[in-house]
């Protein structure tokens, strides 16, 4: 297929699950907030810093508080890191592709955005927020379902499926990251029952709570952690996202899985190799936020070696 | 007020209409549909056209609204009540329609060759080498069977004589027949039994048809790769790329997503360069390759021309068909019928006045408040003095330029455009139309039964254009026989 239109295909996903998880960690912090009533103000400075655009934000709002944060992260169309925006440049990755995707795909991709689009500053998301982002999220569930069962798994699907699967390993290491500082600031915290709320509010936040549940019952840091990177089968974990992603980038060229042709499989493959081999004591001991870090700077080498591959081979040479 | 649409207390007033005849009578090929509305239950017929346009909006046929930060699209407001043309009338537009295209492609390729038709002085040659479509480049061009002219839309209107005439020739990227599908589509949706009932020509084979002609054009294959060339998303009718490149099943490219290389065309694939034998180019002549036309073009390849030259790649339509578009050459095709086809023009041209002879200038300068003046090698409404919609002081601007450049401006008696019935609010009111049929011309002539019927939707205005409040009707050309009603693939199977 065109590079051209393999890239937009691979960031209209990605740029779906972004919005996605940006409504995530939102509706997060509402719940937070709920549980924990004293702390309100407290919660959403964390959040804005953790998109990296707290400057900005002081700039134009200045107040941490739910109803600035909320507009901001989501209808604010000069923010570009807005659900607004960020679904905006879907749709526009995907009206460049409209004759690759399925018809299917493209209505509902531009009814997620007139949704969003139309829902700024009306009455309904000030009254109950909640319900809006849990909305957010069902139309991200629903291109995604329409995706997968409309158009054929080609490879402009794989390339579909790469992005969205390699953006939530991002970002479900992010959420894991921002909560582990928020949530830990002291070591004797560990344990408490503040920590089980916020630790369970975490979980659902990636709709993981009942799956953790069914997998480990009570719930620690150590087994929370455990699930979110290294659980085989749970969608959200980061293991499980990059060995789908795996599948479909050898699915694109052709190269069997476990052996490399080209950079993207030899960086993806070794970050493969070293979650299935590591465990979640030397996570903890190595420094969760340090094992965020180093895993971020990866999957970034990866993406650089899908362009250099796939999109702009030029550029590499 | 009354809440159901009905054709009761309908006016045809002073003007031609296309459901009405002279005394109010219906005619007998939009009888059906009118009756069928007319039995339909209160608030029906908008509950329809507010659903259809839900449909649009959903699908995404919009065009953006430049200039408006927002992103706020709009859909190309679309009105219920199709335009509908008898099998008779439609054999005679469709005859006249393969006459003057196959005669505009003699001509075309003529000029690039032997120039005939000026050494025979039929055609003045500085009208032609003065045209600024016309392209030089492309003499001794050789494109395969001599047709340069693939895609047409050609413009026409009915006058309040009742004749159907042509307006103007669109030999470069016509635009508009993704509208004429999606209007089908969503009117078949609305009125599924009015369809069977009527007998309307299918519109459904565009797509296989025009993927035909494109491989027909194909150099030293059977297997063609084709595509369409597209300037981009931000280019008004970029829709219409995408959905033919959809619905024909080919790649979309933009010119970044080609390159020649060792005198070949290839597109940047994930898998390395791939080979392009054909290009539906929707980028006009000026931008296509920056070596051979304007220099400062992003949008087209280097070097495609050179290609193009050497027989390695085929470009629909052909570099160079512009110049027929100009508006002072129109003037002559019914002389080039008569030349080229030893034939009368099947559909008259618009009486038309040419500003470089003496006589009919002076007959402009002298009425150039009943008349409409166009500059040649305008569209899209520019450039235009409409004589009795005019202030004295636009007259006496257009006189100075006729003088000043006459080889530039033609000048057409106002003319009168048939009306249609139109939803307006709870009521029809008749607006004016006028019909963009489409003419593919790969191993034979091809017209697509029916075309983008345009409407004004202001009251009283005769400009269709959407840029300033048209819209589009659906087109039903009703069939004379059985076999006019299958499609292509229904025929093969038999």
């Amino acid at each position: 297929m065109l590079s051209r239109v393999a890239d937009s295909i691979f960031w209209m996903a990605r740029y779906v699950e972004r919005a996605e998880n940006l409504a995530r960690f939102i509706d997060v912090t509402l719940n937070l907030q709920i549980d924990t009533p004293g702390s309100a103000g407290a919660q959403w400075e964390p959040l804005v810093r953790a998109t990296g655009d707290e400057e900005k934000f002081k700039e134009r709002y200045g107040q941490f508080d739910e109803r600035n944060v909320i507009r901001f992260l989501t209808f604010d169309r000069d923010n570009p890191n807005s659900i607004v925006a960020i679904l905006r440049a879907a749709r526009e990755n995907a009206r460049s592709i409209r004759e690759t995707i399925s018809s299917e795909t493209w209505e509902q991709l531009n009814a997620f955005y007139h949704f969003v689009r139309d829902a700024a500053d009306t009455e309904e998301v000030r009254e109950s927020p909640g319900d809006f982002f849990l909305e957010v999220k069902h139309y991200s569930h629903l291109l995604n379902g329409v995706t997968d069962s409309t158009m054929s798994h080609n490879e402009g699907w794989h390339f579909s499926n790469m992005g969205r699967l390699l953006e939530r390993a991002d970002k479900t290491s992010r959420i894991l990251d921002v909560k582990y500082f928020t949530l830990l600031p002291r070591v004797e915290d560990v344990g408490s029952p503040v920590d089980d709320l916020q630790w369970s509010a975490v979980l659902r936040s990636v709709s993981g709570f009942e799956m953790y549940r069914k997998r480990y019952h009570g719930i620690t840091v150590e087994r929370i952690v455990e699930f979110l990177i290294l659980d085989r089968e749970f969608p959200r974990a980061i293991q499980y996202c990059l060995t789908e992603a795996d599948e479909s980038l050898h699915k694109i060229s052709g190269t069997p899985v476990g052996t490399f042709d080209n950079p993207a499989e030899q960086r993806l493959g070794r970050l493969r190799a070293e979650l299935a081999f590591c465990d979640v004591k030397s996570i903890i001991n190595q420094g969760l936020h340090e094992f965020v870090d180093s895993l971020q700077t990866q999957l970034n080498q990866i993406g650089e070696g899908i362009v250099d591959t796939f999109i702009d081979p030029q550029s590499a040479a | 007020m009354s809440s159901t649409l009905s054709f009761r207390g309908y006016q045809a007033e002073s003007f031609y209409d296309e459901f009405f005849d002279g005394t109010g009578q219906p005619k007998s090929e939009a009888k059906i549909l009118i009756d069928q509305i007319n039995a339909l239950p209160d608030y029906e017929l908008q509950t329809r056209q507010e659903a259809i346009e839900r449909a649009l909006m959903r699908m995404g046929i919009t065009f953006a609204v430049y200039g408006d930060q927002a992103g706020n699209e709009k859909i190309f407001p679309f009105d219920i009540v199709p335009r509908i043309i008898s099998s008779i009338e439609w054999a005679h537009i469709e005859a006249g329609l393969k006459q003057r295209i196959k005669a505009l492609n003699l001509f075309i390729d003529d000029i690039y060759h032997d120039q005939q038709i000026l050494n025979d002085e039929i055609v003045p040659r500085n009208l032609l080498e003065d045209a600024a479509s016309y392209r030089p480049e492309c003499h001794g061009l050789n494109p395969p069977r001599g047709v340069w002219c693939h895609i047409t839309g050609t413009d026409l209107i009915r006058h309040s004589d009742g004749a159907i005439y042509v307006l103007e020739d669109n030999l470069r990227c016509p635009s508009g027949v993704s509208y004429v599908l999606q209007n089908r589509q969503v009117m078949k949706r609305s009125f599924p039994q009015i369809f069977s009932e009527t007998k309307v020509r299918p519109v459904i084979d565009y797509p296989i048809r025009l993927y035909e002609t494109l491989c027909s054009l194909a150099p030293e294959t059977s297997d063609p790769t084709v595509v369409v060339l597209t300037p981009g998303i931000y280019n008004s009718a970029y829709y219409e790329h995408s959905f033919l490149a959809q619905q024909m099943g080919v790649e979309l490219v933009e010119g970044s997503d080609l390159a020649v290389r060792d005198g070949f065309v290839f597109m940047r694939t994930t898998r390395g360069y791939k080979r392009v034998h054909v290009i539906y180019r929707r980028i006009d002549d000026d931008f296509i390759d920056p070596q051979c036309f304007r220099k400062d073009s992003v949008l087209g390849v280097p070097g495609l021309m050179d290609a193009y030259r050497n027989g390695r790649v085929a470009l629909a339509n052909a570099p160079g068909t512009g110049v027929a578009d100009d508006k002072v050459i129109y003037a002559f095709v019914p002389d080039m019928i008569r030349y080229y086809l030893d034939e009368e023009a099947i559909l008259p041209n618009v009486k038309t006045y040419v500003c470089q002879r003496e006589d009919d200038r002076k007959f402009v300068l002298d009425n150039i408040g009943d008349l409409v003046v166009k500059a040649a090698n305008e569209s899209g409404g520019y450039g235009m003095l409409v004589g009795p919609h005019s202030t004295k002081k636009e007259q006496a601007e257009f006189s100075r330029l006729v003088q000043e450049n006459p080889r530039n401006y033609i000048a057409q008696p106002t003319l009168s455009l048939s009306r249609v019935p139109t939803v307006v609010d709870d009521h029809f009111e008749g607006r004016h139309v006028d019909l963009r049929p489409y003419v593919l011309y790969g191993e034979e002539l091809w017209v697509l039964p029916g075309g983008l019927t345009r409407v004004a939707l202001k009251k009283g205005s005769l400009v269709v254009n959407s840029s300033q409040g048209g819209g589009s009707k659906d087109t039903w050309v009703i069939a004379g026989n059985e076999s006019q009603l299958q499609t292509q693939s229904q025929s093969e199977e038999e």
